[in-house]
């Protein structure tokens, strides 16, 4: 049997709910840690099945049509068994959420460093020695591999209009029109992709690197040609995704079809600098944006335009604009986006795809225009907060931003702040406070969850959902035990395999809350089979304990279960609820700065968020999440960027070592408050997205920081010390 | 060719090609994949291991270079009454979120406060005739050779402040 709900609106359909005073919310310790901090959780590369050989990828070394020189001699080295130029590998990892194959083929390379071939050996150290040795050569076609010599794909320009925003902008009393540049940026999750695959002449098994693995199941199996049941796959442990592995990738399906080929095991993984070409990259941005307001900082007009960039054939567009649809009221509005086509390493989906820079930018630019109104940061965004969402007139299902803004400037202690730049020095330093509010549209996915009461009084909790760090094994144990009235520690859960029910997959932050909802639903199916034994209605039954009460009806589980199982699957899908009402979560983020006067580097010195993402799972692990998201953001304003050749187009900086993400010294202690309020649009548990929110915006907190310790404001992000020592020359 | 090295307390012989690292040695040739690959080239601190009392980069080290060398692994960092202290204060404020960096950071934290007990200052430490105190700005410039893309550094550092306290 199985549950079936879709969430249409706040009616419950008589669902049990959680009360607030279970295990559901407390601040638990993570399931897998224990796991993790003895070395024995096991990610993707660490399966060695007897017999395994070592592949290594091999890429282009320029644009257009490839050859390899050298093959024949490459397999006559000892112990090399097979050099792969096979037309299934796949250009780059697949789009997230793609269910099919993306571009496949190896005989001409659309970006510098496509894979094309594949080195198969029975050593890893003679693997890559052979790989080293294979001679690629490419014709060097002349393609466009930067934004401005692109031409921008007529497909997916867009636009949006209300009311009239030039007259609106021409009269307005406080105007603001400038332009924001964001670099490309890349996930660079620590584990890097990796694949174990094994074919037994029938079905294929792979341990790999994946955070969506019901779609990556489809990916693969369209990739090799096989039915989707002759595939199974296995992430039960992933060492980061942020995006990067919602596809699957190339060295997923060069190891299954190796493998397939040699009859053995193969493992493949992407070394560093592979994971920084062959899998997705945020897109750079280029937005201009123009605000107008009337005396007293209410907004009459935005303008936002962005400019984004992928390969050709790819159906991702970086979003830029989502957040500024619904954050701030204005009756003109004027939103255009267009994406043009180059050959650089493809752009997909990295932690917060739009807002992660929209909304960095458009609350830099909100800065800028409470110096030009001279009013407060904080009032200027209570000020123009909207009722419903503008342009469509939905109601929210909930909006908390201005207790966010009220809360979080509270608990930084913002008040008392000098409206001037440039009023604090310490020695060299300047130092500053900003702020900037977070927002992030939130999403609802397809997800199923198996749950079996064992007669022992036990629960199994199953689904193919992935915990890539953001505590769904934790998460899911504490759904299950609040709803059978259980001790956590009376659950097991098991997820990462697809041959149980598909969960949402993890990804655009919509794991915890869709796969949980199911999980919610499966121990909902159980509650009512157990109602039904004890002849009272749903609504009467209360599980607590390991006990089940109906009236004066009270047993022990294991008494109503008398020796057999009892399972519950349920089965969540979006609804009208999506189209009825406009979700988000919410937040505001606050940053104080020293910035040196000498050599123009920034420190930050404190950050505060406070953040609503519906009710709270695990405040632990959501407080974790939210930290990662703002160190997330810091990186975004000071520290990252991965830089294209200007001539071939290839990423320059593709490396840990080049390629700075934020290090301990880098990251001040992270203050997470969490506004805690279930959201009855959100299903019966109330919960909303987390992972994503807390990138939302907090980088602007940074910038605009900067700007109030030294004056100097950075458009083209990251801040780093040369562009900071430039303004203050 | 042959190497001989002690791993957690187990006397070991590994025969093996000597382009081998001692991060793949341990991984690939001892099944103790606690250790991590991130990068492979020294850059993220995820494969950090104590040898001979001090933490290295397995990554960077070859397996021949260590004929002879005690090596301590995250799986050997347990005690005989369970969880190290470090281990279990990064339960307890939660630092890890996907868990990769997690054995080295907990390697290198080990590693790092035998070193701030022997007096070895940092690029931040003040006095550098003085004992040196370990201070937030301390343990976090230490750290920091051990990324965490998660970004669980608050967590990391208030786990290893309260093991340090005791
Ligand atoms: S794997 Fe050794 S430092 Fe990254
Ligand atoms: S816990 Fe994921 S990289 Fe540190």
């Amino acid at each position: 049997m199985t549950l079936e709900h879709q969430i249409d609106g706040p009616e419950d359909e008589g669902f049990a709910r959680p009360d607030g005073n279970g295990p559901l919310g407390a601040d638990l310790e993570r399931r897998d840690g224990a796991a993790k901090v003895c070395g024995a959780a096991r990610y993707a590369a660490e399966h060695h099945p007897d017999g395994m050989l070592h592949g290594v990828l091999v890429r282009a070394p320029g644009l257009g049509p490839v050859r390899l020189v050298n093959a024949d001699e490459i397999t006559a080295i000892p112990g090399v068994r097979r050099v792969f130029h096979d037309a299934r590998m796949i250009r780059n990892a697949a789009q997230g959420g793609a269910g099919k194959a993306p571009v496949q083929g190896v005989k001409a390379a659309a970006y510098v460093g496509q894979p094309v071939a594949l080195v198969v050996a029975e050593d890893f150290a003679t693997a890559c020695e052979a790989a080293n040795r294979l001679r690629v050569e490419a014709d060097g076609a002349d393609l466009p591999v930067h934004p401005k010599a692109g031409e921008p794909d007529p497909d997916k320009t867009k636009d949006k209009t209300t009311g009239d925003f030039d007259t609106a902008f021409s009269e307005a009393a406080v105007t603001l029109d400038v332009t924001y540049t964001t670099p490309a940026m890349v996930s660079a999750a620590m584990e890097p992709h990796a694949a174990v695959a094994e074919w037994d002449g029938e079905r294929l098994t792979l341990h790999g690197a994946l955070q969506m693995l019901r779609d990556n199941k489809a990916e693969l199996a369209d990739c090799l040609g096989l039915a989707e049941d002759k595939v199974r796959v296995l992430s039960p442990f992933i060492g980061g995704g942020f995006g990067s592995k919602l596809g699957i990738s190339a060295d997923c399906v060069a190891a299954a079809l190796a493998a397939m080929e040699l009859g053995c095991p193969v493992r493949v993984v992407q070394s560093r600098r592979q994971v920084f070409e062959v899998n997705t990259r945020r897109t750079e941005t280029s937005q201009r944006i123009r605000l107008a307001a009337d005396r007293d900082g209410r907004l009459t007009a935005i303008g936002h335009s962005a400019r984004v960039s992928n390969l050709p054939d790819e159906s991702f567009s970086e979003p830029v604009l989502q957040g500024t649809a619904f954050t701030y009221a204005a009756p003109n509005r004027l939103l255009h986006s267009e994406l043009v086509r180059i050959h650089r390493p493809a752009a997909g989906s990295v932690r917060a795809p739009g807002e992660a820079v929209g909304v960095t930018t458009f609350e830099a630019a909100m800065d800028e225009l409470a110096n030009e109104a001279g009013i407060d940061p904080v009032e200027l965004r209570l000020r123009n907060l909207p009722e419903v969402e503008p342009g469509s007139g939905r109601p929210f299902s909930s909006h908390r931003l201005a207790e966010c803004l009220t809360e979080g400037r509270d608990r930084f202690g913002w008040d008392g702040r000098s409206p001037e730049p440039r009023q604090r020095r310490e020695g060299e330093w300047w130092i500053g406070t900003g702020m900037a509010a977070a927002v992030r549209v939130n999403m609802v996915s397809d997800a199923e969850a198996r749950v079996t009461l064992t007669p022992d009084g036990r629960a199994l909790v199953e689904s193919d959902m992935t915990d890539i760090g953001t505590g769904s094994y934790t998460i899911f144990g504490q759904i299950a035990a609040e709803a059978l009235g259980l001790s956590p520690d009376d659950i097991d859960v098991v997820l990462g395999d697809t041959d149980l029910p598909p969960g949402s997959g993890s990804g655009g932050s919509v794991g915890a809350a869709s796969t949980g909802t199911a999980v919610w639903l499966a121990c909902e199916e159980i509650r009512r089979a157990i109602a039904g034994r004890m002849e009272c209605a749903p609504g009467n039954l209360t599980m607590a304990e390991g006990h089940a009460t109906c009236g004066n009806d009270r047993r022990v589980l294991q008494d109503v279960l008398s020796g057999q199982p009892l399972k519950g699957h349920g089965k969540l899908a979006p609804g009208a609820a999506m189209k009825k009402v406009r979700q988000a979560t919410w937040g505001a983020v606050f940053a104080e700065v020293a910035v040196s006067d000498v050599t123009g580097e920034t420190r930050v010195r404190r950050m505060q968020g406070t953040f609503a993402a519906g009710r709270i799972l695990n405040q632990r692990t959501a407080r974790s999440q939210a930290q990662g998201g703002m160190a997330w953001g810091l990186g975004l304003a000071l520290t990252e960027a991965l830089v294209h050749d200007r001539r071939d187009g290839h990423a320059v900086n593709r490396d840990l070592a080049e390629y700075h993400v934020p290090v301990n010294a880098d990251v001040p202690h992270l203050d997470v408050r969490l506004l805690d309020e279930p959201d009855d649009w959100a299903g019966p548990l109330g919960a909303k997205g987390i992972g994503e929110l807390g990138i939302c915006g907090s980088g602007s907190a940074i910038l605009n920081a900067i700007h109030h310790a030294c004056g100097v404001r950075i458009r083209d992000l990251p801040a780093t010390p040369d562009r900071v020592l430039a303004g203050l020359a | 060719m042959k190497t001989q090295l002690t791993v957690n307390r187990t006397r070991h012989e590994i025969e093996a090609d000597p382009r081998v690292t001692l991060l793949d040695a341990l991984r690939d040739h001892l099944g103790l994949t606690g250790s991590k690959k991130g990068c492979d080239h020294g850059q993220c601190g995820a494969c950090t291991v104590i040898a001979d009392g001090r933490r290295i980069n397995a990554c960077l080290s070859l397996l021949a270079q260590h004929d002879g060398s005690e090596i301590v692994t995250v799986e050997g960092l347990e005690g005989a009454d369970g969880l190290s202290p470090l281990q279990r204060a990064f339960l307890d404020h939660d630092g890890m979120q996907c868990g990769y960096c997690t054995p080295g950071q907990l390697c290198s934290a080990t590693a790092m406060l035998d070193e701030v007990r022997n007096g070895r200052a940092s690029h931040v430490t003040e006095d550098l005739e003085a004992p040196v105190t370990l201070t937030r700005d301390e343990i976090m410039e230490r750290m920091s050779g051990n990324l965490c893309r998660c970004a669980c550094y608050s967590g990391i550092v208030a786990a290893i402040e309260e093991v340090a306290a005791e």
